[in-house]
């Protein structure tokens, strides 16, 4: 119990003001951080032992990395179920590059889902909802071929007012699209996992981290995260999309400190450089009705 | 700076009180509403002749313009200068309580915004009530519109007390209750001079000081356990700590399966394991030994161990649109337990306005009552005003949640004390054996569990087989309502418990007399196969023979030997087995015998038949 004996040692120090107040600061943060970090791990926990089988949308952005990294913490280092990465061929190249690195590394069982073509999609939708569509269609032909009952996936309640809606286990019916209006209760961390056969579950572990809470978890835990996030030129990209429809914002933030101070002071929406959220007032409601992330 | 963990703030309270106008107006003070936004409300609500509506600033704030979505739940960060408040809005309509529920469950405080002008409606006592039963402790109550009250210092301390006395009737203490108006910004984040009388603190200042919680490090441990990771060298089992905390070492019970052994080591990634983990934190745990440990039982250190129960009341609201009533069958989930219930009696419904007890047969969407539970199998849970993570629970029907509800189990015993009492006993051996005793009668000791209806013929049976028995030579006897209800069990009255220990208390005389080498004929409804099957743990191996007595309901109805069937038609006796109170079939009875299609002879017959083979001496 010599630990114990230390810790209330340094908790007198603190209160008392022995310890700087700026490490004070940090302690907290890192207790905001670490409620986050543990409560995603229990929904991650939660999913793999009852939705089976199970997978993961990686889509190589900062969220899903992270998400990523919170699996390997809830598995003790292993990844007991496939990534999948919806491809449309229309990825950087760095964010191409960034994934076959960490394929090397970190030993993942990946599945690489090639979208169908925009003429596939709903031709009523404005042009570059067009192109996030085919996403959605990939992944509804992947979910069918492969059986899969839960996946997992890294959005977040602040990004954006629909997704705000969501619940953490949310239900998708058979051709894929969500039924907003009608959510299961979900109350005191009892997810509802049961549901017809041709029902599957998307589970959203960082539904209530902010995009600071992101990039501050990133930084404390060293994260790997594709280049395009720092700034070149003046130039960065704060969200990362398909490049025909994704678009960096002026920025001189070069290092995960600079985003941080960059992120505290904007008040600039974190997704202002994806097309698809902009063309039409609904664009983004209508493509998360029928199925998108 | 703030810098803290956010504090999760449900807003509260009756559908017209204003509480998304309190949350614009709030969102406009803070300076966090987008540029320019507040001049765009200005000159939208000058068009339209109208004060300036600052519910208008949360709904385009929130994208919110299709009606239908602005039903569920919304969250808004709220930055002040000290900390950050997520706040929850829910919805106040009582038919959207669904939301309003997961919206109050994630919240460890609760914003109640109530209308100077109408005070505590039936809504906001609703919510009120549910925010408790929920385990929202810390309250802040706004009475807000006091511009259309004239800022009357007397309406607002009359306001004050009313809410308060209504509050205190639920033993819920606001920290603070304050006068406040959307509208003209008073008292929200600055006094302003509108309320000169007000000597407690702003809204802001109020929310600000409510304390972030803290998981109770001093309380006993939990951890239900979520899964197992099996990998070639070890297994470990994974879970949250939910109250107190463990450490290496330490020994753990694990309910209700009663196994336990001590923790090896405790394990992580990226880094090394930690040495303890406490509440509010993941665990995965490698044991000193292998040890079958499943998904669902809850692990605990040996003194402080949960209730190990099948039955118990609850509190439980109720969201679904077919009624709660009694008999129905429902799955439970306690914590990672999923298990069958039934629901065996509603005790009473809660009038959540006047607080009144009422009697019902039937519970209705958005209803509270009190039931009686009674679960397939054992369960380890605690009294949620203990420990709320393993005292509350949700309700199933298929694939729809169709309520939730807190435990109280304080009333009944805990299996776990009465399996470890018995446990510590060491028998005394007997110098005369089972095999001498069975020479001496000529037969082998057994017990004969007749159970059926009531007029399916268990009595006229047991006392005819008696006879048959005792003239073949056979030491024989019969338990029934008669000699037993008299004496043994004189103290027990009709409850669903006091039925239970009935069973009970027969079922242990019944082996007792097996085991002095009789045959004990048993002839009660037993309707409950938990109850038999208990009956049956009490004798030894091959001594029970359960027999299922079995006639149509009309048929035993027809018969009505007592007039029982006609009293419980007609109301006069409630919770009556087969009208009002279910009959559970046996899976696998020794033997059926059916009263229906055969007489009575021949059914003494084949019985007496049956029991000569079972209990023929090797």
């Amino acid at each position: 119990m010599g630990g114990d004996r230390r810790r209330v040692r340094f908790w007198i120090r603190l209160n008392a003001g022995i310890i700087a107040p700026g490490f004070r600061w940090a302690l907290r943060m890192s207790d905001h951080l670490h409620a986050l970090e543990q409560q995603s791990i229990h929904v991650i926990r939660e999913a793999y032992a009852r939705l089976k089988p199970l997978a993961m949308l990686w889509s190589l952005g900062k969220d899903s990395n992270t998400m990523l990294w919170l699996v390997r913490k809830a598995f003790l280092g292993q990844v007991p179920f496939p990534v999948i990465l919806l491809d449309t061929g229309n990825e950087f190249p760095e964010v191409y590059a960034f994934r076959d690195r960490l394929l090397k590394e970190w030993g993942l069982d990946y599945i690489n889902a090639e979208c169908p073509s925009v003429e596939e999609t709903d031709a009523s939708l404005p042009p570059a909802a067009r192109a996030a569509a085919r996403k959605t269609l990939g992944l509804k032909r992947l979910i069918a071929a492969r059986a899969f009952r839960g996946i997992l996936l890294g959005i977040r309640r602040d990004e954006q007012a629909i997704r705000g809606k969501e619940r953490v286990f949310s239900p998708r019916r058979p051709d894929g699209s969500w039924d907003f209006r009608d959510q299961p209760a979900e109350f005191w961390d009892q997810y509802q996992t049961d549901f017809p056969a041709e029902v599957h579950v998307r589970v959203h572990p960082l539904l209530a981290w902010t995009e600071l809470d992101i990039w501050r978890y990133v930084e404390r835990e060293s994260i790997p995260v594709c280049e395009l996030y720092f700034a070149r030129n003046g130039k960065r990209f704060r969200s990362l999309g398909e490049s025909d429809i994704t678009f960096p914002i002026a920025s001189n933030a070069a290092s995960i400190a600079d985003i941080i101070r960059e992120l505290e002071q904007t008040r600039e929406s974190e997704r202002a450089g994806r097309a698809m959220d902009h063309e039409r007032e609904d664009a983004f409601e209508r493509l998360r009705a029928a199925g998108y992330m | 700076m703030q810098r803290e963990t956010p504090l999760a703030l449900v807003l509260a309270g009756h559908v017209d009180h204003g509480k998304s106008s309190l949350l614009g107006r709030l969102l406009h003070e803070l300076d966090l509403l987008p540029t320019g936004k507040a001049d765009e409300l200005a000159k939208l609500s000058e068009r339209r002749g109208v004060p300036l509506e600052w519910s208008f600033a949360l709904d385009s704030f929130q994208a919110e313009r299709d009606q239908a979505i602005t039903l569920d739940t919304t969250r808004v960060r709220l930055k002040t200068a000290h900390r950050t408040l997520v706040v929850i809005d829910a919805p106040g309509h009582k038919e959207l309580l669904k939301n309003m529920i997961g919206g109050a469950s994630a919240a460890s405080a609760a914003l109640l915004v109530l209308d100077a002008q109408a005070g505590a409606e039936e809504q906001t006592l609703r919510h009120a009530y549910l925010l408790k039963l929920l385990g929202v402790r810390e309250l802040v109550v706004a009475i807000n519109k006091m511009d259309l009250i004239g800022y009357s210092e007397a309406t607002f301390h009359a306001r004050e007390h009313e809410v308060g006395t209504a509050l205190a009737r639920l033993a819920l203490q606001p920290r603070a209750i304050v006068p406040v108006s959307a509208r003209d910004g008073v008292n929200l984040k600055d006094r302003g001079s509108l309320v000169p009388w007000h000597r407690g603190p702003t809204l802001l200042a109020a929310l600000e000081a409510i304390p972030t919680p803290q998981a109770d490090r001093a309380l006993p441990l939990r951890l239900p356990v979520q899964d197992v990771y099996r990998s070639d060298t070890q297994r470990a089992i994974a879970g949250r700590v939910e109250s107190g905390a463990l450490a290496v070492g330490d020994e753990l019970l694990f309910s209700p399966s009663g196994r336990s052994a001590r923790i090896a080591a405790l394990r992580a990634w990226p880094h090394d394991g930690p040495k303890t983990v406490e509440a509010g934190d993941n665990a995965a745990i490698v044991l000193d030994r292998p040890l079958v440990v499943e998904r669902g039982e809850i692990a605990s250190h040996r003194e402080h161990s949960p209730k190990w129960t099948s039955v118990f009341d609850a509190e439980v609201f109720w969201l679904a649109a077919t009624p709660l009533t009694p008999g129905r069958e429902l799955t439970l989930q306690l914590a990672t337990r999923a298990v069958g219930v039934r629901v065996q009696a509603i005790r009473h419904r809660v009038d959540v306005a006047t607080l009144e007890l009422q009697p019902a047969t039937a519970i209705a969407a958005t209803e509270v009552a009190r039931v009686t539970l009674r679960a397939h199998e054992l369960v380890a849970l605690d009294d949620f005003s203990a420990l709320p993570a393993t005292g509350r629970f949700v309700l199933r029907d298929g694939f729809v949640t169709v309520g939730g509800g807190i435990v109280d189990a304080s009333g009944y015993p805990d299996q776990h004390v009465a399996r470890a009492a018995a446990a510590n006993l060491t028998p005394m051996r007997h110098q005369v054996t089972d095999v001498e005793r069975a020479a001496r009668m000529g037969h082998a000791g057994a017990v004969v569990w007749l159970t059926g209806l009531s007029g399916a013929g268990k009595s006229t049976l047991a006392m005819a087989l008696e006879r048959r028995l005792f003239d073949a030579g056979y030491a024989a006897y019969v338990l029934d309502g008669d000699n037993v209800r008299r004496g043994l069990n004189a103290n027990l009255g009709f409850s669903p418990e006091d039925r239970q220990e009935n069973i009970r208390r027969i079922g242990e005389v019944a082996a007792l007399f097996a085991d002095a080498g009789f045959i004990c004929i048993t002839a009660f409804i037993s309707p409950y196969r938990d109850d038999r099957q208990r009956a049956r743990e009490a004798t030894r191996g091959g001594q029970f023979l359960e027999v299922h007595v079995r006639a149509d309901l009309a048929v035993c109805e027809a018969r009505d030997p007592k007039g029982l069937y006609w009293k419980a038609r007609h109301g006069e006796i409630k919770g009556f087995t087969g009208i009002d109170s279910p009959y559970e079939e046996p899976d696998a009875p020794e033997l059926v015998v059916d009263t229906s299609q055969r007489d009575i002879a021949t059914c003494v017959d084949e019985l007496f038949k049956f029991v000569a083979t079972r209990s023929r001496a090797n």
